[in-house]
């Protein structure tokens, strides 16, 4: 009979024959690691060097079988999706491991006492992080509190007001900022507050304006284009009944964007929170719990993992309370991101665009 | 109230390009106006001066009057906001403000402003708008719900509630129903019939039979060449310009014989 011209006249690989395509590729690489393994040129063995190898395996095996089964449309097909999804699988090992590497090595230490109790006139085991934890949350607060307002009206002038070389040149050192190495704020918030305040002067504020500096440029790029993307449209409306600009944009344009600007906040704040360097320099370390942000040294979970590293006693004391303060300071970030998310959820505009 | 609208030798520009070269027209209470005419030939443009609208614009100035009751939109002391809150608009797209329910759409104009008002005060303006607009029967059990939600042409509809919330004593509406399918288009079409009876409307259009239909006066405007200015060519009652224009370029555009 008539076959027509759109039919399918060859055959298709199964769904079954792929996963047996999988699979064979996976033992292949696996039995090809193992063999090295027992043959003594490889020591331990190499599961991520298998996951490459299986990949690449199933690449070419797929590709093959799919252009003498299916064809050239489809074999191409498979190679680039197959690519696609194995350079996914790729970047998820790093991140995979890194949280399980830290969640194995910081169980030990994730207890009540580590979160009650400071490192101070604790030598070996024992004493916590809780200096550090305060501080982190202290500096980071007063960061964000001196960052979010001036980055957010740097962003409604940009958008909003800024025309001509003005605005061009804010818009230029703001590119400029973003690329300042972390540890030069940290010594102009040192140079800053020495000549002030005296030499050697180490406390927590000086810590968060070295973080503002980090934080503010991340926080106007990301509000600016956040505010870019509130429709002229709705602006015109709210002139055309009368609202003057300030009012429109308080109550219009803000309101609109406030979803993705909070997500740009919560992404700058994840930026600076890991920031060891220029804390090491304008807050110092300390191992007591110091609650005043405006005298005194500060520690930070990052220089506090920093130094429990750097200086370790006998045992495994310090590199155990490392673990954790790194651990803590991952789901302290995590939390934040939630925290966000369901602030945007609530926030943002509701019902279909 | 409804007001009479007068200009004067008015020219629009962008900065150094001149987009509407030399109107004068005078616009009756109570009509309906009809600006017809090509696409880029200013009539959008020149629609937007009628409330200042085209100062949002970075660059745009005029040159010339307009009077609204005899008083000068131009002169020095104007404020271009309370300019708005006198002359409404309505525009292409229906702009309903995402953040906000139907209800709070309805009352931006005056929540914006920073107003207080007594909840029956409010919810008075509320329907006595969305009865204006023709929304409220469809609309009275969920004005709690986001405005964004609406059929386009339900949405527009909340954009006319919007702008007569303020009470406004002109009415300017640019392509309001271009964006709409046809009934929608119909039901905006009647509303402007209704809102004839108080306020003074202007609406630009490139639908002619809409024009035809809805408006006691039309003017066509037409732009000799990309770059020209746009220019006023006739103006008279809609009647006179769709029978009877006295301009040849006027009869080839109506009839569908431009360009």
């Amino acid at each position: 009979m008539d076959t027509p011209a759109y039919a399918n006249s060859r055959r298709t690989i199964s769904r079954t024959t792929t996963w047996a395509t999988v699979g064979l590729s996976a033992l292949l690489s696996v039995a090809l690691f193992a063999l090295l393994n027992f043959a003594g040129i490889a020591r331990t063995f190499d599961w991520v060097g298998s996951l490459v190898v299986a990949i690449l395996l199933y690449v070419v095996l797929i590709s093959v079988l799919s252009a003498i089964v299916e064809g050239r449309r489809k074999s191409t097909d498979r190679f680039i999706t197959t690519i696609l999804y194995g350079a996914f699988a790729l970047a998820m090992v790093p991140l995979i491991s890194l949280i399980v590497t830290t969640i194995i090595g910081g169980i030990k230490r994730f207890d009540l006492q580590f979160f009650s109790e400071s490192m101070r006139n604790v030598v070996d085991a024992g004493g916590g992080g809780l200096h550090a934890i305060v501080g982190t949350l202290e500096v980071t607060a007063a960061a964000s509190v001196i960052s979010i307002p001036i980055g957010i009206l740097t962003a409604v002038y940009l958008v909003e007001y800024g025309q001509g070389k003005l605005a061009r040149a804010i818009t230029f050192l703001v590119d400029v900022m973003t690329g300042i190495p972390s540890i030069v704020a940290g010594l102009f918030a040192f140079a800053l507050f020495s000549m002030f305040l005296g030499p050697g002067i180490r406390f927590g504020l000086g810590g968060a304006v070295a973080l503002s500096l980090l934080m503010i440029p991340v926080v106007v790029r990301s509000t600016e284009e956040m505010l870019k993307l509130v429709p002229h449209e709705l602006r015109e409306a709210s002139y055309a009944l009368g609202v003057p600009k300030w009012l429109t944009i308080l109550k219009v344009v803000l309101p609109t964007a406030i979803s993705g600007i909070i997500t740009g906040v919560v992404i700058a704040i994840s930026r600076i929170i890991g920031e060891t360097a220029p804390l090491l320099i304008i807050c110092g370390l300390t191992d007591t719990t110091n609650y005043n942000l405006f005298q005194g040294r500060m520690t930070t979970l990052p220089v506090f993992v920093y130094s429990s590293y750097a200086n370790q006693g006998t045992g495994t004391a310090d590199i155990d309370r490392a673990w954790t303060g790194a651990l803590v300071l991952i789901l302290i970030v995590l939390i934040l991101n939630l925290v966000a998310r369901i602030l945007s959820k609530v926030l943002a505009p509701k019902g279909s665009r | 109230m409804s007001k009479r609208i007068e200009v004067r030798d008015l020219n629009v520009y962008y900065g150094k390009f001149k987009a509407v070269e030399d109107v004068s027209l005078t616009i009756e209470p109570r009509t309906v106006t009809a600006f017809i005419g090509p696409s880029g030939c200013g009539k959008s443009t020149f629609l937007r001066t009628l409330n200042r609208m085209h100062e949002v614009l970075p660059g745009a100035y005029v040159e010339g009057q307009v009077f609204i009751d005899g008083h000068n939109l131009y002169a020095d002391n104007v404020d271009p906001v309370l300019v708005r809150r006198q002359v409404g608009m309505v525009f292409q797209r229906p702009n309903p403000f995402p953040t906000m329910s139907i209800r709070d759409n309805v009352l931006a104009g005056v929540k914006l402003n920073n107003t207080r008002m007594s909840k029956d005060a409010a919810d008075e303006i509320v329907e006595t708008s969305l009865k204006g607009a023709n929304l409220w029967k469809e609309v009275k059990d969920r004005l709690d719900k986001p405005g964004s939600g609406l059929s386009g042409g339900q949405q527009q509809r909340l954009c006319i509630a919007r702008a007569i919330a303020v009470k406004p004593d002109v009415l300017l509406m640019d392509e309001p129903c271009s964006a709409l399918d046809p009934i929608s288009t119909l039901a905006i079409e009647d509303l402007i019939e209704e809102l004839k009876s108080e306020y003074t409307i202007v609406i630009v259009t490139h639908n002619m039979q809409q024009a035809s239909r809805v408006s006691d006066m039309t003017a066509f405007f037409n732009i000799a060449g990309t770059g020209e200015p746009g220019k006023l060519i006739e103006y008279g009652e809609t009647t006179t310009i769709f029978r009877n224009p006295t301009v040849k370029a006027t009869e080839d555009y109506i009839s569908g014989r431009f360009g």
